[in-house]
């Protein structure tokens, strides 16, 4: 039905512009004048051509009668674009952040070795740090991170290490797996993520006591041991790598469960880029997270193991959050003497 | 060997979507796929063409770059093919691909993308040719039987060219000087770094 007006208004328009161009020009004039095509016409003059629409856009892009609307972009020759960054450039930069901060952190380790507690008048008594549902925030949003990063690093190292080694069917079999797993952890991971939001922002605000502890070398670089309150520079910085990588994550992410539901190709495109890049960072990040809470300080890993932490290290490392905490009450609750007080 | 190629001539598209019809039911494409459509260009105004476009089977294929799983391969006629039972449905190869061709089924919540579905150029998948596993993972495989793609086989203007490259180059190339225009062979040169020279 539409193509009839819309024909006979195109040879209508199509007829103005031989005649008005080939007045104008004597080349077209003789182009058509020599019949190439018997009708006189030179339907090409006015055609849409590929040349002429990738200088316009460099996507071409037209009208389409099934219901895909993504299926209307006719060409889009970026996807070369998008693979030179996954496939030459991404597992370059995912390699180098991974092996990168692990270099460094082996270096570090064998220059300071591990932090070890020294011992004081209050060592043996311990003190509450992380309460239960802290450490379930923490570790559930822990887990499912772990997860998330090996599902990640298969997408990009899997078919240069794993497959070779054991074949394409059993990795094609793995790789579902953990595609699964990365896209349904996503949800317990992105729940985390706003839980410890929610917890800790209030301790994690910067102020100067910072920038004395990052001046003073944070006791790691440094000898002794500056002030600091709840979390110390270091510790607030991993929260908001945590809460800025994590959201973008998460919106990145949410785009690539629902493709196309916000935004077009090019939007897709740039999406993964993202997700790919700040994923790479993210893990790097989190390497040296678990480094100093681990292996790296003698102390730190109870904090979240039992939540009680030696009061001594605490006094050591977070005195001003001990003083506040033995303040808040004098029959203090959150601190547990190991001698049985007299009453 | 004979390398294969789509070619859309759309000085003689009229966007009848025969191809698009004949693919589905050939193949049984399941619902919500469509493996060939028709982009129409400036759409209701002077210099409107259409194009039928499917995978292109590109030279150096970005979709098999990409793939997080090597699931791609190309036969001995230049067809690019997958393999469901490894694509993992990530769906990046749809962010490579020039021309739009993959496509996934919904089969869940959760952004759980079904295994990928394209245009096989009639050629099956890697199951043995003709059995019933392929046809009901990739559609027939009509090249097994010595015949062209379908779309192309029945276009009813002859449009839409299947065929060896050079073969295929050649008809479009008699036919533009002959009738003395011609807007381009769409796509080859994303597809095949290369054009038709007229
Ligand atoms: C924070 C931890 C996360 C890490 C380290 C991570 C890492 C990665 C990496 C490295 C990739 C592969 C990129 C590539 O191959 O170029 C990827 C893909 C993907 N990620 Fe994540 N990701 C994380 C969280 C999330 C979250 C929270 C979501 C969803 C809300 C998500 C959804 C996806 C999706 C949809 C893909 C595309 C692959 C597919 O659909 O199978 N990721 N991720
Ligand atoms: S047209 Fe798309 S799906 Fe087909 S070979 Fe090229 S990149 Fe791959
Ligand atoms: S959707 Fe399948 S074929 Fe496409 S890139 Fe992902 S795993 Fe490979």
């Amino acid at each position: 039905m539409r193509r009839g007006p819309t024909l006979f208004r195109t040879l209508v328009a199509a007829a103005a512009l031989t005649v008005s161009v080939g007045a104008l020009s004597p080349a077209l004039a003789q182009q058509t004048k020599d019949g190439l095509n018997p009708t006189g016409q030179n339907p090409t003059a006015e055609s849409v051509n590929e040349e002429f629409l990738f200088k316009q856009d460099p996507k071409i892009t037209g009208r389409i009668s099934i219901p895909d609307h993504k299926a209307a972009n006719l060409i889009q020759p970026a996807g070369r674009d998008y693979r030179a960054f996954r496939e030459s450039w991404l597992p370059w930069i995912g390699a180098l952040a991974v092996l990168g901060i692990i270099a460094l952190l082996g270096a570090f380790y064998l220059w300071r070795g591990r932090i070890r507690l020294e011992p004081n008048a209050d060592s043996g008594k311990t003190i509450l740090r992380f309460g239960g549902f802290e450490r379930f925030t923490h570790w559930m949003t822990s887990s499912c991170f772990i997860i998330l990063s090996l599902s990640g690093l298969n997408y990009i190292f899997g078919k240069r290490l794993l497959m070779p080694l054991i074949g394409a069917d059993a990795f094609g079999v793995i790789s579902q797996y953990a595609k699964y797993s990365h896209i349904y952890l996503a949800w317990p991971f992105m729940i985390g993520v706003a839980l410890m939001l929610v917890l800790w922002i209030k301790d994690n605000i910067p102020n100067r006591i910072d920038w004395q502890w990052i001046k003073a070398g944070g006791g790691f670089l440094g000898k002794g041991h500056p002030h600091a309150e709840r979390f110390n520079a270091g510790q607030k910085m991993v929260f908001w790598m945590v809460v800025g990588f994590g959201s973008a994550m998460s919106i990145t992410g949410l785009m690539m469960i629902f493709p196309f539901a916000l935004t077009d190709i090019t939007g897709m495109q740039v999406m993964q880029v993202v997700h790919s890049l700040i994923g790479v960072a993210f893990i790097a990040g989190i390497l040296a997270h678990i480094y100093i809470g681990t292996l790296g300080m003698e102390g730190a890993y109870d904090a979240m193991g039992s939540g009680q932490v030696d009061l001594g290290w605490a006094k050591d490392h977070h005195d001003l959050w001990v003083a506040k905490e033995q303040a808040k009450t004098r029959n203090d609750s959150r601190i547990s003497p190991h001698q049985v007080p007299a009453e | 060997m004979a390398r294969m190629k789509f070619l859309c001539d759309a000085d003689r598209c009229i966007e009848c979507n025969a191809c698009v019809t004949a693919c589905k039911n050939e193949h049984e494409v399941p619902w919500g796929i469509n493996r060939r459509r028709v982009v129409t260009l400036n759409d209701g105004k002077p210099g409107e063409r259409s194009v039928s476009m499917a995978c292109m089977h590109c030279t150096d294929a970005p979709c098999a770059a990409v793939c997080p799983v090597n699931c791609f391969y190309t036969t001995a006629d230049a067809v690019v093919l997958h393999s469901k039972d490894i694509c993992i449905g990530c769906g990046y190869c749809f962010y490579a691909c020039p021309f739009g061709a993959p496509q996934y089924p919904k089969v869940g919540n959760f952004g759980s993308r079904g295994k990928m579905d394209k245009c096989t150029y009639c050629a099956g998948g890697p199951e043995p040719d003709l059995s019933t596993i392929e046809y009901e993972k990739y559609g027939s495989n009509r090249l097994a039987e010595g015949k062209l793609p379908l779309c192309a086989e029945m276009c009813s203007t002859k449009a839409l060219l299947a065929g060896d490259g050079e073969m295929i180059a050649e008809i479009y190339k008699q036919r533009v000087i002959k009738r003395g225009y011609g807007s381009g062979a769409w796509g080859w040169k994303t597809a095949y770094r290369e054009t038709v020279a007229i």
